[in-house]
């Protein structure tokens, strides 16, 4: 057994349940709960001491998750995110979990900076934010379902796939 | 067209839908 990957495989799926984790954490929990927050102005308590932290934890985790991947991929690193033969399965979730990764550190950190109040921002910007901001969010959940029957399946994906 | 982004069960039907889409596309193109 080869310490590098056990030690790779481990840390990414320590770190992915951290990231998916608070990404269900805020599609499933925070956002309906701000919703109803904003009715009786209580979402201060949300806004400002457990969306920062929750987000400090959710975008390092992300960056921990994507770099075990690549340390567990090692050498099929580049046939992976090329689709190389046999190894287009694990390569679809590599591209998305990629993507994914992107969405955070490029849509959802940024415009969540504005919307907690972290970054200078008018209320049209802030409004703007929310929109992106959500939407990346979702595109995120709805591709962590794909990501998560790739990256299960493995590098052989033989139940899947009959190989 | 409402954006199906918008409500949680429409987000996951649409990653069902890709898994599937994306689970045939590896399965017939790409092993």
């Amino acid at each position: 057994m080869e310490l590098v990957p056990v030690l790779a495989r481990w840390l990414h799926f320590l770190a992915g349940i951290m990231w998916i984790g608070l990404l269900y954490y805020f599609n499933f929990v925070q956002v309906p709960a701000l919703k109803a927050a904003a009715a009786d102005s209580t979402a201060a308590g949300i806004t400002k001491h457990v969306a920062p932290r929750a987000l400090l934890y959710f975008r390092w985790s992300a960056v921990a998750t994507w770099l075990a991947g690549a340390a567990l991929l090692g050498g099929n690193f580049v046939g992976a995110f090329t689709l190389a033969k046999g190894l287009a399965g694990i390569g679809i979730g590599a591209w998305l979990g990629t993507i994914m990764l992107f969405n955070v550190w490029a849509l959802i950190w940024p415009n969540q900076q504005k919307i907690l109040g972290m970054k200078p921002a008018s209320d049209e910007e802030k409004n703007k934010a929310r929109r992106v901001a959500l939407l990346a969010s979702r595109t995120n959940m709805a591709l962590s379902i794909p990501m998560l029957f790739f990256m299960a399946g493995g590098l052989t994906h033989k139940a899947a796939f009959g190989l | 067209m409402k954006n199906p982004l918008d409500s949680i069960w429409g987000t996951i039907i649409s990653g069902l839908i890709l898994t599937a889409i994306l689970y045939l596309a590896v399965k017939n193109f790409l092993m």
